[in-house]
């Protein structure tokens, strides 16, 4: 019989939700024996949620799974290892003081009457790593290699394992060129053997290197399963973004020619280089990237949250050094950093206590709070902004998703900032909450402040920003402005392919 | 023969920083310093009185090490020390129990202490720096109820010469902590349990992902502390010749400050015994010089503090080299 045909997982009519967001709705999916099968879809269109469902890290809802014909019951990451599913996640789950070749036998380390058999970990460890052509040193404790070479490690052991189905989660974010030719000399290898592989991956060129099959997601929902032959890459990207909200993105533009913030030349190594660009008085610029590329690093040194190396940011016409968040601070500008959780909000304080943190120096006299005025600005923003909460004195993390944000907004509003830069503003907030923050991007803007943000969805991108700046691998790729380029070119853009300009070469 | 020599000994300067041997320089150089200028630091009656001395805190601190490296923190060791030496004394003295049998149920009983640590971090989710603080008040408490905070003294002469005899030459305490120091390091290096250790404490989630009984490797980690701070309790009673209701008090910042003077690190993963043994050392060591040196004792209590900041401070620099 044919090898190729044989159904080696097969998930039907998958459900989940997350409060406030439906991750999937009625997805299946099937993978074949010795198949590799790319699954794609924008930021958000339920890649990640589908592949935890099926290594047990979330339960579903709704829906069945079969394994080789059988029907299982995944309910935890230890199962599906027993199953022969093994999966490399973006955050690698290796334990970085101990040696390669340790990591390797992580949890079932041989031994010879009690004591530990160095010589079989050793040997075991460099044979499976010189199979792959892979120059690391099995004694190396694992901290001391770069990102990519303890990916690279991370696959061996799985390989060394020998399991039925590798999922790669983006594989190559952290990984240079040589190391992506590697991975896929690996993935032809495990392809021969038999073993099927599912790969997920924003590099639309490396799904067309390397899979035989493609499965789009997007908001949550199957829209199709193709062979790679069938579809070129134009096709593929238009099912990925293929969707109509130009009404949700309505939106009064007010950018002036007043530029508020010039950046030249700006530098930081390796994450990025020669960044140069002007926002206006009142506009929204985008910033769109894949992972890796660079735009969080930039608007963190921007804010002075990381040190860039050399450039120049002018504020107001003024240079300024900017080398602390205070001095990002005293400079107007406010970061609303990608992970709010960890960076910008204090989750064990209250709202009145986030929102005022910045401003403590000028509500306090000889270091004694002004309790009315911290009140009074509290109740200033929660009506403003609309935040729905029992009493300002209620804690940050009790709050939702949307809610949260918007306690950052008011603690930088409060502060007196008139640059504001999102990072991932509408991550993980439901479609309400998402309509809210457009409000709030309109007001801003209205009342002369500026907006860089950094967003992977570019559907919202597209509608609200006046110009887009595309990063590509710690570069600008190209700043385009609003209406001039189609999703499709920005993605190119974005994935470092050129796209047919106007002139026609 | 001088070339293997010079070899061996580069590599082992290489390799040092893994095995706490940044110390190790510095201890030998300091160690030197003493016998060449302070008269009557390098003779065999002072040296022995340093290794004694040493020895109890010695053990301790090995204990405290397992914990270090898997990212836990003990703080109820001193009071284990208090409370098995207590239960020891009063159960010769008061029950007539032989010495034999009495250091036995000590033993046990102060390891028990410490499964119940183990169960509070990892059944109970409590930050380990608390629940030890919590044992470590509540068998305090015991130890004065057991005593009626009185000494307990009129122990047989069989178990007060534990800790005064030689053997080969070397006290009888540092014996022990020798024994203990092999073990330790053979369980640590040598062994899956020890291996384990390091996993959990340099990323307990990879390790609980690859099917490491995360369960049962904390209750062994934090039982092998008790386990070790009751010996220490043991050794202490016989070198007091009394039970000292109060024996044992503030053994665990020492312990703490000998595993990260020696390279341990308070986040996990990193940490060796042989670091530990001469972390131990060179604070005995240290306050023994201070001492025959004639330095203000509180002047010395201060050059001890800015000692642990210090190897931790060059510790740190060295990482960020790296």
């Amino acid at each position: 019989m044919d090898k190729m045909s044989e159904e080696i997982i097969r998930m039907e009519g998958i459900s989940k939700e997350f409060p406030g967001v439906k991750a999937l709705s009625d997805v299946s999916f099937i993978l074949k024996r010795g198949e590799v099968h790319g699954l794609v879809g924008e930021n958000g269109a339920g890649k990640s949620t589908l592949i935890k469902i099926l290594m047990g890290i979330y339960p579903k809802d709704k829906g069945e799974i079969f394994i080789e014909g059988e029907k299982v019951e995944i309910t935890n990451p230890i199962q599906s290892r027993e199953y022969g599913l093994r999966a490399v996640y973006q955050d690698i789950t290796l334990a970085p003081h101990l040696s390669v070749e340790e990591n390797f036998f992580l949890g079932r380390l041989p031994t010879k009457r009690l004591i530990i058999d160095w010589a079989t970990v050793n040997r075991v460890t460099s044979d499976t790593l010189k199979e792959l052509d892979l120059d690391i040193d099995p004694r190396k404790k694992l901290k001391e290699l770069t990102l990519a070479q303890r990916e690279m490690v991370t696959i061996a052991k799985i390989i060394h394992e020998k399991a039925r189905v590798i999922i790669f989660d983006e594989p190559t974010a952290l990984l240079g060129e040589e190391e992506v030719k590697q991975l896929f000399e690996i993935i032809y290898k495990l392809k021969s053997e038999g073993t099927s592989v599912i790969y997920i991956s924003h590099r639309l060129e490396e799904i067309f290197s390397i899979c035989d099959t493609v499965t789009v997601l997007r908001d949550g929902k199957l829209i199709g399963t193709f062979p790679l032959a069938d579809v070129d890459e134009g096709r593929l990207v238009s099912v990925m973004v293929g969707r109509d909200l130009k009404d949700i993105y309505s939106i009064k533009h007010q950018k002036s020619q007043e530029i508020v913030l010039e950046v030249k030349n700006l530098t930081k190594e390796p994450k990025f280089r020669g960044i140069n660009l002007q926002l206006h008085k009142g506009e929204i610029l985008g910033m769109f990237g894949l992972v890796g590329s660079g735009r969080t690093d930039v608007v963190r040194c921007l804010f002075g949250a990381d040190k860039y190396d050399t450039g120049e940011i002018i504020i107001n016409g003024e240079k300024k050094e900017i080398r602390s968040p205070i001095d990002g601070i005293n400079a107007g500008i406010g970061l609303l950093p990608e992970d709010r959780k960890m960076q910008g909000l204090a989750l064990p304080l209250s709202i009145m206590a986030n929102i005022n943190m910045v401003v403590y120096d000028q509500i306090s006299t000889l270091g004694v709070m002004n309790r009315k005025e911290e009140r009074k600005r509290t109740e200033k923003y929660l009506s403003e902004l609309k935040i729905k909460t029992p009493s300002m004195l209620q804690k940050v993390e009790k709050l939702s998703g949307g809610n949260q944000q918007k306690v950052v907004i008011s603690k930088w509003l409060n502060a007196q900032s008139n640059i504001f830069i999102f990072d991932e503003a509408t991550f993980g907030v439901d479609v309400g909450a998402k309509l809210e923050i457009y409000r709030i991007f309109e007001k801003l803007i209205s009342s002369g402040a500026s907006i860089i943000w950094v967003s992977s969805y570019l559907p919202e991108l597209m509608g609200l920003a006046d110009r887009i700046l595309v990063m590509h691998e710690g570069r600008c790729a190209a700043i385009v402005n609003n209406g001039e380029a189609t999703e499709e070119d920005i993605l190119k853009l974005a994935s470092g392919l050129s796209i047919a300009t106007k002139t026609g070469n | 023969m001088e070339e293997i020599g010079k070899k061996g000994l580069k590599k082992f300067i290489k390799a040092s920083p893994r095995v706490g041997g940044n110390i190790l320089v510095i201890y030998v150089i300091f160690f030197l310093l003493l016998s060449i200028f302070v008269k009557g630091f390098l003779t065999s009656g002072n040296l022995s009185n340093l290794v004694r001395q040493t020895s109890i805190n010695g053990v301790v601190a090995l204990g405290m090490t397992f914990v270090i490296i898997a990212a836990g923190i003990d703080l109820s060791v001193g009071s284990v020390i208090g409370f098995a030496g207590i239960v020891a004394a009063v159960l010769m003295v008061r029950s007539g129990l032989s010495p034999f049998l009495s250091v036995i149920i000590a033993i046990i009983i102060g390891t028990l202490i410490g499964i119940l640590n183990g169960m509070l971090v990892f059944d109970g989710k409590v930050p380990p720096f608390i629940a030890t603080l919590g044992t470590m008040t509540v068998f305090r408490g015991a130890t004065m109820l057991v005593s009626g905070a009185q000494m307990v003294s009129g122990m047989p002469d069989a178990f007060l010469n534990l800790a005064q005899i030689d053997i080969l030459g070397l006290p009888s305490l540092f014996i022990v902590w020798l024994i203990v120091m092999i073990i330790s390091a053979f369980i640590l290096n040598m062994t899956r349990f020890g291996r384990n250790v390091y996993a959990i404490g340099s990323n307990q989630e990879a390790a609980r992902l690859s099917g490491i009984n995360i369960r049962l490797n904390i209750y062994a980690i934090y039982g092998l502390a008790a386990l070790m701070s009751s010996i220490a309790g043991i050794m202490l009673v016989s070198r007091l010749a009394n039970g000292i209701p109060t024996g044992g008090s503030g053994y665990e910042l020492d312990a703490i400050a000998a595993s990260v003077i020696g390279g341990a690190s308070l986040n996990g993963g990193e940490g060796s015994i042989l670091g530990t043994v001469l972390g131990a050392m060179l604070m005995s060591t240290l306050r023994q010089g201070g001492d025959l040196l004639g330095i203000n004792p509180f002047i010395l209590q201060m050059l001890v503090g800015a000692l642990i900041v210090a190897a931790v401070l060059i510790d740190q620099n060295r990482k960020r080299k790296q």
